[in-house]
Protein backbone atom coordinates (compact mmCIF):
# COMPACT_ATOMS: atom_id res chain seq x y z
CA UNK A 1 0.00 0.00 0.00
CA UNK A 2 1.19 3.48 -0.85
CA UNK A 3 1.74 6.52 1.34
CA UNK A 4 0.45 10.07 1.42
CA UNK A 5 2.84 12.98 1.01
CA UNK A 6 2.55 13.67 4.75
CA UNK A 7 3.44 10.06 5.62
CA UNK A 8 6.38 10.11 3.21
CA UNK A 9 7.88 13.27 4.67
CA UNK A 10 7.50 11.99 8.23
CA UNK A 11 9.02 8.62 7.29
CA UNK A 12 11.98 10.30 5.59
CA UNK A 13 12.60 12.42 8.68
CA UNK A 14 12.43 9.61 11.20
CA UNK A 15 14.55 7.01 9.43
CA UNK A 16 11.61 4.75 8.69
CA UNK A 17 10.86 2.96 5.43
CA UNK A 18 7.18 3.73 5.79
CA UNK A 19 4.97 5.14 8.55
CA UNK A 20 1.27 4.65 9.23
CA UNK A 21 -1.35 6.92 10.82
CA UNK A 22 -1.36 6.62 14.60
CA UNK A 23 2.32 5.75 14.77
CA UNK A 24 4.54 7.93 17.00
CA UNK A 25 7.80 9.07 15.43
CA UNK A 26 10.74 11.18 16.49
CA UNK A 27 11.13 13.41 13.45
CA UNK A 28 14.27 15.33 12.53
CA UNK A 29 13.37 18.96 11.92
CA UNK A 30 14.61 21.09 9.05
CA UNK A 31 13.40 24.31 10.64
CA UNK A 32 12.14 25.50 14.03
CA UNK A 33 10.26 28.76 14.40
CA UNK A 34 9.26 31.03 17.26
CA UNK A 35 7.88 34.57 17.56
CA UNK A 36 7.82 37.35 20.16
CA UNK A 37 4.82 35.77 21.93
CA UNK A 38 5.96 32.13 22.00
CA UNK A 39 9.76 32.40 21.95
CA UNK A 40 10.22 34.08 25.35
CA UNK A 41 8.61 31.09 27.11
CA UNK A 42 10.51 28.69 24.84
CA UNK A 43 13.78 30.41 25.75
CA UNK A 44 12.93 30.19 29.45
CA UNK A 45 12.18 26.44 29.09
CA UNK A 46 15.26 25.94 26.90
CA UNK A 47 17.40 27.25 29.73
CA UNK A 48 15.79 24.76 32.12
CA UNK A 49 16.86 21.93 29.81
CA UNK A 50 20.50 22.70 30.55
CA UNK A 51 21.44 21.90 26.96
CA UNK A 52 23.80 24.86 26.83
CA UNK A 53 23.58 25.21 23.08
CA UNK A 54 21.16 24.87 20.22
CA UNK A 55 21.12 21.62 18.27
CA UNK A 56 21.69 23.72 15.14
CA UNK A 57 21.44 27.51 15.19
CA UNK A 58 21.07 27.59 11.40
CA UNK A 59 17.76 25.74 11.67
CA UNK A 60 16.24 28.13 14.21
CA UNK A 61 14.19 31.13 13.05
CA UNK A 62 12.92 33.82 15.40
CA UNK A 63 10.61 36.57 14.19
CA UNK A 64 9.48 39.71 16.02
CA UNK A 65 6.08 40.23 14.42
CA UNK A 66 3.21 40.13 16.91
CA UNK A 67 3.66 43.08 19.25
CA UNK A 68 5.97 44.99 16.92
CA UNK A 69 7.04 47.71 16.33
CA UNK A 70 7.08 47.40 20.12
CA UNK A 71 3.58 48.34 21.20
CA UNK A 72 4.49 48.87 24.86
CA UNK A 73 7.22 48.19 27.38
CA UNK A 74 6.22 44.56 27.91
CA UNK A 75 6.30 43.87 24.18
CA UNK A 76 9.68 45.58 23.98
CA UNK A 77 10.99 43.31 26.74
CA UNK A 78 9.77 40.20 24.92
CA UNK A 79 11.57 41.24 21.76
CA UNK A 80 14.69 41.99 23.78
CA UNK A 81 14.68 38.45 25.18
CA UNK A 82 14.60 37.07 21.62
CA UNK A 83 17.21 39.49 20.33
CA UNK A 84 19.65 38.74 23.15
CA UNK A 85 19.10 35.00 22.87
CA UNK A 86 19.75 35.19 19.13
CA UNK A 87 23.05 37.00 19.69
CA UNK A 88 24.10 34.65 22.47
CA UNK A 89 23.37 31.52 20.43
CA UNK A 90 24.29 32.73 16.96
CA UNK A 91 20.77 32.61 15.52
CA UNK A 92 21.30 34.30 12.18
CA UNK A 93 17.66 33.98 11.20
CA UNK A 94 16.42 36.45 13.78
CA UNK A 95 14.18 38.91 12.00
CA UNK A 96 13.70 42.25 13.69
CA UNK A 97 11.49 45.21 12.77
CA UNK A 98 12.18 46.46 9.26
CA UNK A 99 13.88 43.22 8.23
CA UNK A 100 11.12 40.75 8.91
CA UNK A 101 7.40 41.09 8.91
CA UNK A 102 4.81 38.41 9.52
CA UNK A 103 6.55 35.08 9.91
CA UNK A 104 4.40 32.94 7.61
CA UNK A 105 4.71 35.36 4.71
CA UNK A 106 8.38 35.96 5.50
CA UNK A 107 9.80 32.43 5.68
CA UNK A 108 8.70 31.38 2.18
CA UNK A 109 9.90 34.74 0.82
CA UNK A 110 13.33 34.10 2.39
CA UNK A 111 13.51 30.64 0.84
CA UNK A 112 13.61 29.08 4.31
CA UNK A 113 10.91 26.48 3.63
CA UNK A 114 11.08 23.98 0.79
CA UNK A 115 9.24 20.93 -0.55
CA UNK A 116 9.73 17.69 1.37
CA UNK A 117 10.90 19.43 4.54
CA UNK A 118 9.70 18.91 8.09
CA UNK A 119 9.02 22.18 9.89
CA UNK A 120 7.95 22.89 13.44
CA UNK A 121 6.77 26.28 14.63
CA UNK A 122 5.57 27.65 17.94
CA UNK A 123 2.69 29.28 16.13
CA UNK A 124 -0.52 27.60 15.06
CA UNK A 125 -0.38 28.93 11.49
CA UNK A 126 2.94 27.19 10.82
CA UNK A 127 0.80 24.90 8.65
CA UNK A 128 1.07 27.63 5.97
CA UNK A 129 4.25 26.03 4.59
CA UNK A 130 2.34 22.98 3.43
CA UNK A 131 1.71 25.14 0.35
CA UNK A 132 5.22 24.34 -0.91
CA UNK A 133 4.77 20.63 -0.20
CA UNK A 134 6.42 20.58 3.22
CA UNK A 135 5.12 18.98 6.40
CA UNK A 136 4.67 21.94 8.75
CA UNK A 137 2.80 22.03 12.02
CA UNK A 138 2.27 24.28 15.01
CA UNK A 139 3.20 23.51 18.61
CA UNK A 140 3.62 25.42 21.85
CA UNK A 141 6.65 26.98 23.47
CA UNK A 142 7.87 23.98 25.47
CA UNK A 143 7.84 21.80 22.36
CA UNK A 144 9.90 24.46 20.59
CA UNK A 145 12.32 24.59 23.52
CA UNK A 146 12.88 20.83 23.39
CA UNK A 147 13.21 20.92 19.60
CA UNK A 148 15.80 23.69 19.73
CA UNK A 149 17.87 21.53 22.08
CA UNK A 150 17.50 18.19 20.28
CA UNK A 151 16.77 19.14 16.66
CA UNK A 152 13.84 16.74 16.59
CA UNK A 153 10.31 16.40 17.91
CA UNK A 154 7.84 13.62 18.65
CA UNK A 155 4.85 13.53 16.32
CA UNK A 156 1.92 11.24 15.85
CA UNK A 157 1.51 10.42 12.16
CA UNK A 158 -1.86 11.88 11.16
CA UNK A 159 -4.51 10.31 8.99
CA UNK A 160 -5.13 12.33 5.85
CA UNK A 161 -8.27 13.86 4.40
CA UNK A 162 -8.12 14.43 0.65
CA UNK A 163 -10.00 17.47 -0.56
CA UNK A 164 -10.37 17.57 -4.34
CA UNK A 165 -11.24 20.90 -5.98
CA UNK A 166 -12.65 20.91 -9.49
CA UNK A 167 -13.92 23.59 -11.82
CA UNK A 168 -13.01 27.16 -12.69
CA UNK A 169 -13.26 29.98 -10.15
CA UNK A 170 -15.80 32.78 -10.49
CA UNK A 171 -14.51 36.37 -10.84
CA UNK A 172 -12.78 37.71 -7.67
CA UNK A 173 -12.95 34.28 -5.99
CA UNK A 174 -9.59 33.09 -4.65
CA UNK A 175 -7.83 30.89 -2.13
CA UNK A 176 -9.51 32.59 0.83
CA UNK A 177 -12.97 31.81 -0.49
CA UNK A 178 -12.01 28.20 -1.17
CA UNK A 179 -10.66 27.66 2.31
CA UNK A 180 -13.54 29.46 4.09
CA UNK A 181 -15.97 27.35 2.08
CA UNK A 182 -14.01 24.20 2.94
CA UNK A 183 -13.96 25.01 6.68
CA UNK A 184 -17.69 25.65 6.40
CA UNK A 185 -18.12 22.17 4.99
CA UNK A 186 -15.79 20.39 7.42
CA UNK A 187 -16.41 22.41 10.59
CA UNK A 188 -13.79 23.82 12.97
CA UNK A 189 -13.05 20.36 14.36
CA UNK A 190 -13.68 18.52 11.08
CA UNK A 191 -10.04 17.66 10.50
CA UNK A 192 -8.89 17.45 14.13
CA UNK A 193 -5.48 15.71 14.40
CA UNK A 194 -5.58 14.99 10.64
CA UNK A 195 -3.69 16.18 7.57
CA UNK A 196 -5.67 18.15 5.01
CA UNK A 197 -4.36 17.37 1.55
CA UNK A 198 -5.64 19.86 -1.02
CA UNK A 199 -5.57 18.73 -4.64
CA UNK A 200 -7.44 18.75 -7.95
CA UNK A 201 -7.39 20.82 -11.11
CA UNK A 202 -8.41 24.04 -9.36
CA UNK A 203 -5.45 23.81 -6.98
CA UNK A 204 -3.14 22.95 -9.89
CA UNK A 205 -4.15 26.27 -11.47
CA UNK A 206 -4.01 28.27 -8.23
CA UNK A 207 -1.08 30.71 -7.84
CA UNK A 208 1.23 30.33 -4.80
CA UNK A 209 -0.41 33.21 -2.90
CA UNK A 210 -3.76 31.40 -2.91
CA UNK A 211 -2.08 28.16 -1.92
CA UNK A 212 -0.44 29.79 1.08
CA UNK A 213 -3.79 31.28 2.11
CA UNK A 214 -5.45 27.87 1.97
CA UNK A 215 -2.79 25.91 3.88
CA UNK A 216 -2.58 28.77 6.40
CA UNK A 217 -6.15 28.12 7.51
CA UNK A 218 -5.95 24.30 7.69
CA UNK A 219 -5.65 24.75 11.48
CA UNK A 220 -9.07 26.46 11.46
CA UNK A 221 -10.54 23.05 10.61
CA UNK A 222 -8.49 21.57 13.46
CA UNK A 223 -5.93 20.02 11.10
CA UNK A 224 -2.38 19.16 12.11
CA UNK A 225 -1.12 20.27 8.72
CA UNK A 226 -2.39 21.38 5.34
CA UNK A 227 -0.42 20.22 2.34
CA UNK A 228 -0.29 20.42 -1.46
CA UNK A 229 1.79 18.41 -3.90
CA UNK A 230 4.65 20.48 -5.32
CA UNK A 231 4.37 21.15 -9.06
CA UNK A 232 5.73 23.50 -11.71
CA UNK A 233 4.18 26.51 -9.94
CA UNK A 234 5.93 25.50 -6.70
CA UNK A 235 9.24 25.01 -8.51
CA UNK A 236 8.99 28.41 -10.21
CA UNK A 237 8.31 30.00 -6.81
CA UNK A 238 11.19 28.15 -5.14
CA UNK A 239 13.62 29.14 -7.88
CA UNK A 240 12.60 32.76 -7.45
CA UNK A 241 13.53 32.72 -3.74
CA UNK A 242 16.41 30.26 -3.33
CA UNK A 243 18.95 28.24 -5.23
CA UNK A 244 19.18 25.43 -2.69
CA UNK A 245 18.19 21.87 -3.56
CA UNK A 246 15.12 20.14 -2.16
CA UNK A 247 13.46 16.79 -2.47
CA UNK A 248 9.95 16.77 -3.87
CA UNK A 249 7.48 14.23 -2.55
CA UNK A 250 3.94 13.44 -3.65
CA UNK A 251 1.21 11.03 -2.56
CA UNK A 252 1.04 7.58 -4.12
CA UNK A 253 -2.03 6.74 -6.19
CA UNK A 254 -2.89 3.95 -3.74
CA UNK A 255 -2.35 6.00 -0.57
CA UNK A 256 -5.05 5.60 2.05
CA UNK A 257 -7.29 8.45 3.18
CA UNK A 258 -9.62 8.74 6.15
CA UNK A 259 -12.01 10.65 3.94
CA UNK A 260 -12.27 12.14 0.47
CA UNK A 261 -14.21 15.37 -0.03
CA UNK A 262 -15.00 16.74 -3.48
CA UNK A 263 -15.73 20.38 -4.09
CA UNK A 264 -17.15 21.95 -7.24
CA UNK A 265 -15.49 25.36 -7.30
CA UNK A 266 -17.56 26.70 -10.18
CA UNK A 267 -20.43 27.06 -7.69
CA UNK A 268 -18.46 28.89 -4.99
CA UNK A 269 -19.23 32.58 -4.52
CA UNK A 270 -17.15 35.08 -2.57
CA UNK A 271 -17.28 33.83 1.04
CA UNK A 272 -17.70 35.52 4.41
CA UNK A 273 -17.42 33.77 7.79
CA UNK A 274 -19.72 35.47 10.25
CA UNK A 275 -19.00 35.68 14.02
CA UNK A 276 -17.79 33.81 16.02
CA UNK A 277 -16.34 30.80 14.24
CA UNK A 278 -14.45 30.42 10.94
CA UNK A 279 -16.86 27.60 10.03
CA UNK A 280 -19.76 30.08 9.73
CA UNK A 281 -19.02 30.60 6.04
CA UNK A 282 -21.63 31.75 3.56
CA UNK A 283 -21.81 33.54 0.20
CA UNK A 284 -21.35 37.30 0.64
CA UNK A 285 -24.83 37.81 -0.80
CA UNK A 286 -26.38 35.88 2.09
CA UNK A 287 -24.80 37.85 4.91
CA UNK A 288 -27.51 40.50 4.88
CA UNK A 289 -27.18 44.18 5.72
CA UNK A 290 -24.17 44.34 8.07
CA UNK A 291 -22.68 47.78 8.66
CA UNK A 292 -18.98 47.87 9.54
CA UNK A 293 -16.67 50.19 11.47
CA UNK A 294 -13.38 48.83 10.22
CA UNK A 295 -11.85 46.85 7.38
CA UNK A 296 -8.48 45.16 7.80
CA UNK A 297 -6.48 43.89 4.84
CA UNK A 298 -3.35 42.03 5.86
CA UNK A 299 -2.05 39.15 8.05
CA UNK A 300 -0.27 35.89 7.26
CA UNK A 301 -3.44 34.81 5.47
CA UNK A 302 -3.93 37.68 3.03
CA UNK A 303 -1.14 40.23 3.35
CA UNK A 304 0.77 39.21 0.20
CA UNK A 305 1.30 41.42 -2.82
CA UNK A 306 -1.38 39.53 -4.79
CA UNK A 307 -3.89 40.33 -2.02
CA UNK A 308 -2.93 44.00 -2.00
CA UNK A 309 -3.25 44.12 -5.78
CA UNK A 310 -6.74 42.70 -5.58
CA UNK A 311 -7.73 45.23 -2.91
CA UNK A 312 -6.21 48.09 -4.92
CA UNK A 313 -8.11 47.02 -8.01
CA UNK A 314 -11.33 47.46 -6.03
CA UNK A 315 -10.26 50.70 -4.33
CA UNK A 316 -8.76 52.49 -7.31
CA UNK A 317 -10.51 55.80 -7.87
CA UNK A 318 -12.92 55.14 -5.01
CA UNK A 319 -13.20 56.41 -1.48
CA UNK A 320 -13.50 54.58 1.79
CA UNK A 321 -16.92 55.11 3.39
CA UNK A 322 -16.85 58.04 5.85
CA UNK A 323 -17.81 55.80 8.77
CA UNK A 324 -15.23 53.12 8.04
CA UNK A 325 -11.54 52.89 8.97
CA UNK A 326 -9.56 50.95 6.38
CA UNK A 327 -6.26 49.53 7.62
CA UNK A 328 -3.93 47.92 5.07
CA UNK A 329 -0.92 46.00 6.37
CA UNK A 330 1.57 44.50 3.94
CA UNK A 331 2.87 41.29 5.51
CA UNK A 332 6.57 41.94 4.98
CA UNK A 333 8.83 44.93 4.20
CA UNK A 334 9.49 43.47 0.75
CA UNK A 335 5.75 43.42 0.03
CA UNK A 336 5.46 46.92 1.48
CA UNK A 337 8.15 48.22 -0.87
CA UNK A 338 6.60 46.42 -3.82
CA UNK A 339 3.22 48.00 -2.98
CA UNK A 340 4.86 51.42 -3.05
CA UNK A 341 6.66 50.71 -6.34
CA UNK A 342 3.51 49.46 -8.03
CA UNK A 343 1.52 52.48 -6.92
CA UNK A 344 -0.74 50.45 -4.65
CA UNK A 345 0.25 52.47 -1.59
CA UNK A 346 -0.96 55.59 -3.34
CA UNK A 347 -4.30 53.98 -4.14
CA UNK A 348 -4.87 52.97 -0.50
CA UNK A 349 -3.89 56.38 0.86
CA UNK A 350 -5.86 58.33 -1.73
CA UNK A 351 -8.92 56.23 -0.93
CA UNK A 352 -8.63 57.32 2.70
CA UNK A 353 -7.09 54.12 4.05
CA UNK A 354 -4.30 53.82 6.60
CA UNK A 355 -1.19 51.94 5.47
CA UNK A 356 0.77 50.34 8.28
CA UNK A 357 4.22 48.86 8.54
CA UNK A 358 4.22 45.02 8.60
CA UNK A 359 2.88 43.54 11.84
CA UNK A 360 0.34 41.00 13.15
CA UNK A 361 -1.15 43.89 15.17
CA UNK A 362 -4.95 43.86 14.83
CA UNK A 363 -5.20 40.22 13.71
CA UNK A 364 -4.96 39.11 17.32
CA UNK A 365 -6.32 42.31 18.84
CA UNK A 366 -2.95 43.46 20.09
CA UNK A 367 -2.50 46.90 18.48
CA UNK A 368 -2.77 48.93 15.22
CA UNK A 369 -6.53 48.64 14.94
CA UNK A 370 -8.09 47.12 18.08
CA UNK A 371 -11.91 47.13 18.13
CA UNK A 372 -14.01 48.96 20.74
CA UNK A 373 -17.09 47.52 22.42
CA UNK A 374 -19.82 46.76 19.90
CA UNK A 375 -17.66 47.52 16.88
CA UNK A 376 -17.70 45.37 13.79
CA UNK A 377 -14.91 44.63 11.36
CA UNK A 378 -14.49 42.78 8.11
CA UNK A 379 -11.02 41.32 8.01
CA UNK A 380 -8.82 39.24 5.73
CA UNK A 381 -7.33 37.52 8.79
CA UNK A 382 -8.09 33.97 9.86
CA UNK A 383 -9.98 33.96 13.17
CA UNK A 384 -13.24 35.54 14.26
CA UNK A 385 -13.44 34.15 17.78
CA UNK A 386 -15.03 36.19 20.56
CA UNK A 387 -12.68 39.08 21.38
CA UNK A 388 -10.10 38.12 18.76
CA UNK A 389 -9.62 41.68 17.50
CA UNK A 390 -10.45 43.58 20.63
CA UNK A 391 -13.38 44.00 23.01
CA UNK A 392 -15.25 40.75 23.80
CA UNK A 393 -18.39 42.42 22.44
CA UNK A 394 -16.84 43.34 19.10
CA UNK A 395 -17.38 41.26 15.97
CA UNK A 396 -15.16 40.00 13.17
CA UNK A 397 -16.32 38.92 9.72
CA UNK A 398 -13.68 36.99 7.77
CA UNK A 399 -13.35 37.47 4.02
CA UNK A 400 -10.87 37.81 1.19
CA UNK A 401 -9.32 41.11 0.03
CA UNK A 402 -11.95 41.84 -2.64
CA UNK A 403 -14.80 41.74 -0.10
CA UNK A 404 -12.79 43.62 2.55
CA UNK A 405 -12.04 46.41 0.05
CA UNK A 406 -15.56 46.62 -1.38
CA UNK A 407 -17.04 46.63 2.12
CA UNK A 408 -14.72 49.47 3.13
CA UNK A 409 -16.15 51.57 0.28
CA UNK A 410 -19.79 50.66 0.83
CA UNK A 411 -19.74 50.78 4.64
CA UNK A 412 -21.38 47.37 4.82
CA UNK A 413 -20.35 43.84 3.99
CA UNK A 414 -20.53 43.42 0.22
CA UNK A 415 -18.71 42.06 -2.78
CA UNK A 416 -17.13 44.21 -5.52
CA UNK A 417 -20.03 43.55 -7.94
CA UNK A 418 -22.18 45.82 -5.79
CA UNK A 419 -19.96 48.83 -6.32
CA UNK A 420 -21.39 51.54 -8.53
CA UNK B 1 -0.50 9.28 40.29
CA UNK B 2 -2.64 10.97 42.87
CA UNK B 3 -6.40 11.42 43.00
CA UNK B 4 -7.89 14.82 42.26
CA UNK B 5 -10.94 16.16 44.02
CA UNK B 6 -12.90 19.24 43.06
CA UNK B 7 -15.93 20.96 41.59
CA UNK B 8 -16.77 21.45 37.95
CA UNK B 9 -16.92 24.54 35.78
CA UNK B 10 -18.75 23.43 32.66
CA UNK B 11 -18.30 24.99 29.21
CA UNK B 12 -19.45 24.14 25.68
CA UNK B 13 -17.78 23.27 22.38
CA UNK B 14 -14.85 25.02 20.67
CA UNK B 15 -13.61 26.96 23.70
CA UNK B 16 -10.70 28.76 22.04
CA UNK B 17 -7.42 30.10 23.33
CA UNK B 18 -8.50 33.68 22.65
CA UNK B 19 -11.13 33.43 25.38
CA UNK B 20 -9.01 31.24 27.69
CA UNK B 21 -6.38 33.96 27.74
CA UNK B 22 -6.98 37.02 25.51
CA UNK B 23 -4.02 38.25 23.43
CA UNK B 24 -3.93 41.54 25.36
CA UNK B 25 -2.34 39.59 28.24
CA UNK B 26 0.24 37.77 26.13
CA UNK B 27 2.96 40.27 26.76
CA UNK B 28 3.65 38.47 30.02
CA UNK B 29 4.63 34.92 30.79
CA UNK B 30 4.07 35.43 34.53
CA UNK B 31 1.74 32.59 35.53
CA UNK B 32 0.00 34.48 38.37
CA UNK B 33 -0.71 37.38 36.01
CA UNK B 34 -2.05 35.02 33.32
CA UNK B 35 -4.17 33.16 35.89
CA UNK B 36 -5.81 36.41 36.99
CA UNK B 37 -7.35 36.71 33.49
CA UNK B 38 -8.11 33.06 32.84
CA UNK B 39 -11.37 32.53 30.83
CA UNK B 40 -12.00 36.29 31.06
CA UNK B 41 -13.71 36.77 27.70
CA UNK B 42 -15.96 33.73 28.12
CA UNK B 43 -16.78 33.84 31.82
CA UNK B 44 -15.62 36.95 33.64
CA UNK B 45 -16.67 35.44 37.01
CA UNK B 46 -14.54 32.30 36.61
CA UNK B 47 -11.48 33.59 38.44
CA UNK B 48 -13.66 34.68 41.36
CA UNK B 49 -15.42 31.31 41.62
CA UNK B 50 -12.58 28.90 40.99
CA UNK B 51 -11.11 27.04 43.96
CA UNK B 52 -7.86 25.09 44.02
CA UNK B 53 -8.43 21.60 42.64
CA UNK B 54 -11.53 22.51 40.63
CA UNK B 55 -11.99 21.03 37.17
CA UNK B 56 -12.98 22.37 33.79
CA UNK B 57 -15.26 20.12 31.73
CA UNK B 58 -16.01 21.01 28.11
CA UNK B 59 -17.26 19.59 24.85
CA UNK B 60 -15.61 19.28 21.46
CA UNK B 61 -12.31 20.81 20.37
CA UNK B 62 -11.31 22.44 23.68
CA UNK B 63 -8.41 24.87 23.31
CA UNK B 64 -8.71 25.45 19.58
CA UNK B 65 -6.99 28.43 18.02
CA UNK B 66 -3.54 29.74 18.70
CA UNK B 67 -0.51 27.83 19.94
CA UNK B 68 -0.13 30.03 23.02
CA UNK B 69 1.10 27.95 25.92
CA UNK B 70 -0.21 30.79 28.07
CA UNK B 71 -3.61 29.05 27.83
CA UNK B 72 -2.83 25.85 29.79
CA UNK B 73 -0.49 27.89 32.00
CA UNK B 74 -3.33 30.28 32.89
CA UNK B 75 -5.68 27.38 33.65
CA UNK B 76 -3.09 25.59 35.74
CA UNK B 77 -2.16 28.83 37.46
CA UNK B 78 -5.80 29.45 38.37
CA UNK B 79 -5.64 26.26 40.42
CA UNK B 80 -7.52 23.97 38.05
CA UNK B 81 -6.47 20.38 38.67
CA UNK B 82 -7.66 18.82 35.44
CA UNK B 83 -9.48 19.53 32.18
CA UNK B 84 -11.88 16.95 30.77
CA UNK B 85 -13.23 17.30 27.23
CA UNK B 86 -14.91 15.26 24.53
CA UNK B 87 -11.90 16.14 22.37
CA UNK B 88 -9.05 18.61 22.59
CA UNK B 89 -7.50 20.75 19.87
CA UNK B 90 -4.13 19.11 19.26
CA UNK B 91 -1.77 21.98 20.10
CA UNK B 92 -3.60 22.66 23.37
CA UNK B 93 -3.41 18.97 24.26
CA UNK B 94 0.35 18.85 23.62
CA UNK B 95 0.87 22.03 25.59
CA UNK B 96 -1.19 20.76 28.52
CA UNK B 97 0.83 17.53 28.71
CA UNK B 98 4.07 19.47 28.35
CA UNK B 99 3.32 21.89 31.19
CA UNK B 100 1.82 19.24 33.46
CA UNK B 101 -1.89 20.11 33.25
CA UNK B 102 -3.81 16.81 33.15
CA UNK B 103 -6.08 16.70 30.07
CA UNK B 104 -8.52 13.80 29.92
CA UNK B 105 -10.46 12.78 26.82
CA UNK B 106 -13.89 11.42 27.75
CA UNK B 107 -16.93 12.14 25.56
CA UNK B 108 -19.28 10.46 28.05
CA UNK B 109 -18.09 12.59 30.96
CA UNK B 110 -18.23 15.68 28.75
CA UNK B 111 -21.86 14.94 27.91
CA UNK B 112 -23.10 14.13 31.41
CA UNK B 113 -21.18 16.26 33.88
CA UNK B 114 -22.90 19.48 34.98
CA UNK B 115 -21.53 22.68 36.45
CA UNK B 116 -21.01 22.36 40.18
CA UNK B 117 -20.72 18.55 40.15
CA UNK B 118 -18.17 17.16 42.57
CA UNK B 119 -15.61 14.86 40.93
CA UNK B 120 -12.92 12.52 42.15
CA UNK B 121 -10.43 11.58 39.43
CA UNK B 122 -7.81 8.88 39.52
CA UNK B 123 -5.28 10.06 36.96
CA UNK B 124 -3.47 6.74 36.86
CA UNK B 125 -6.48 4.79 35.69
CA UNK B 126 -8.39 7.65 34.08
CA UNK B 127 -11.43 6.86 36.20
CA UNK B 128 -13.75 9.83 36.79
CA UNK B 129 -16.18 9.52 39.69
CA UNK B 130 -19.09 11.94 39.78
CA UNK B 131 -20.11 12.14 43.46
CA UNK B 132 -22.99 14.51 42.75
CA UNK B 133 -24.69 12.34 40.15
CA UNK B 134 -23.48 9.00 41.53
CA UNK B 135 -21.94 7.94 38.22
CA UNK B 136 -18.50 7.17 36.94
CA UNK B 137 -16.83 7.38 33.55
CA UNK B 138 -13.66 6.04 32.00
CA UNK B 139 -11.34 8.45 30.20
CA UNK B 140 -9.26 7.29 27.23
CA UNK B 141 -5.90 5.98 28.34
CA UNK B 142 -2.87 8.01 27.24
CA UNK B 143 -0.89 6.40 24.39
CA UNK B 144 2.24 4.60 25.67
CA UNK B 145 4.50 7.22 24.19
CA UNK B 146 2.77 10.01 26.11
CA UNK B 147 2.80 8.00 29.31
CA UNK B 148 6.60 8.12 29.19
CA UNK B 149 6.53 11.93 29.00
CA UNK B 150 3.96 12.16 31.78
CA UNK B 151 5.90 9.69 33.94
CA UNK B 152 9.05 11.74 33.44
CA UNK B 153 7.16 14.78 34.80
CA UNK B 154 6.63 16.65 31.55
CA UNK B 155 8.55 17.38 28.36
CA UNK B 156 11.37 19.33 30.01
CA UNK B 157 12.54 16.52 32.33
CA UNK B 158 11.88 13.97 29.56
CA UNK B 159 14.09 15.92 27.15
CA UNK B 160 16.73 16.56 29.78
CA UNK B 161 17.02 12.80 30.15
CA UNK B 162 17.25 12.31 26.38
CA UNK B 163 19.99 14.90 26.16
CA UNK B 164 21.92 13.23 28.99
CA UNK B 165 22.00 9.90 27.17
CA UNK B 166 23.43 11.39 23.97
S1 LIG C 1 -1.03 37.52 11.30
FE1 LIG C 1 -2.43 36.77 12.86
S2 LIG C 1 -2.63 34.60 12.52
FE2 LIG C 1 -0.85 35.30 11.35
S3 LIG C 1 0.92 34.91 12.68
FE3 LIG C 1 0.21 36.99 13.06
S4 LIG C 1 -1.24 36.85 14.77
FE4 LIG C 1 -0.96 34.81 13.94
Amino acid sequence: MGSTITEKILAAHSGEEQVRPGQFVMARLDLMLGNDITAPIAIQEFRKLGAGKLADAARVVLVADHGTPNKDIEAAEQCRVMREFSREHGVEHFFDVGRGGIEHALLPEEGLVAPGECILGADSHTCTYGAVGAFATGVGSTDLAAAMATGDCWLRVPESIKVIYRGALKPWVGGKDLILYTIGRLGVAGALYQALEFCGETIAALPMAGRFTMCNMAIEAGAKNGIMAPDAITDAFMHSVTSRAYQTMTSDADAEYARVVEIDCSKIDLQVSVPHLPENARPVGEVGEVRIDQSVIGSCTNGRIEDLRMAAEVLKGREVHPEVRLIVIPATPRIHLQAIREGLAEIFLEAGGALSTPTCGPCLGLHTGVLAKGERAVSTTNRNFVGRMGHPESEVYLAGPAVAAASAVLGRIAGPEELP
Amino acid sequence: MSALHGRVHRYGDNVNTDVIIPARYLTTSDVAELAAHCMEDLDAEFVKRVRPGDMIVAGENFGCGSSREHAPLAIKGAGVGCVIAARFARIFFRNAINVGLPALVCPEAAAKIQSGDELVIDLGSGRIENRTQGESYQAEPFPKFLQQIIAAGGLVPYTRRRLATR
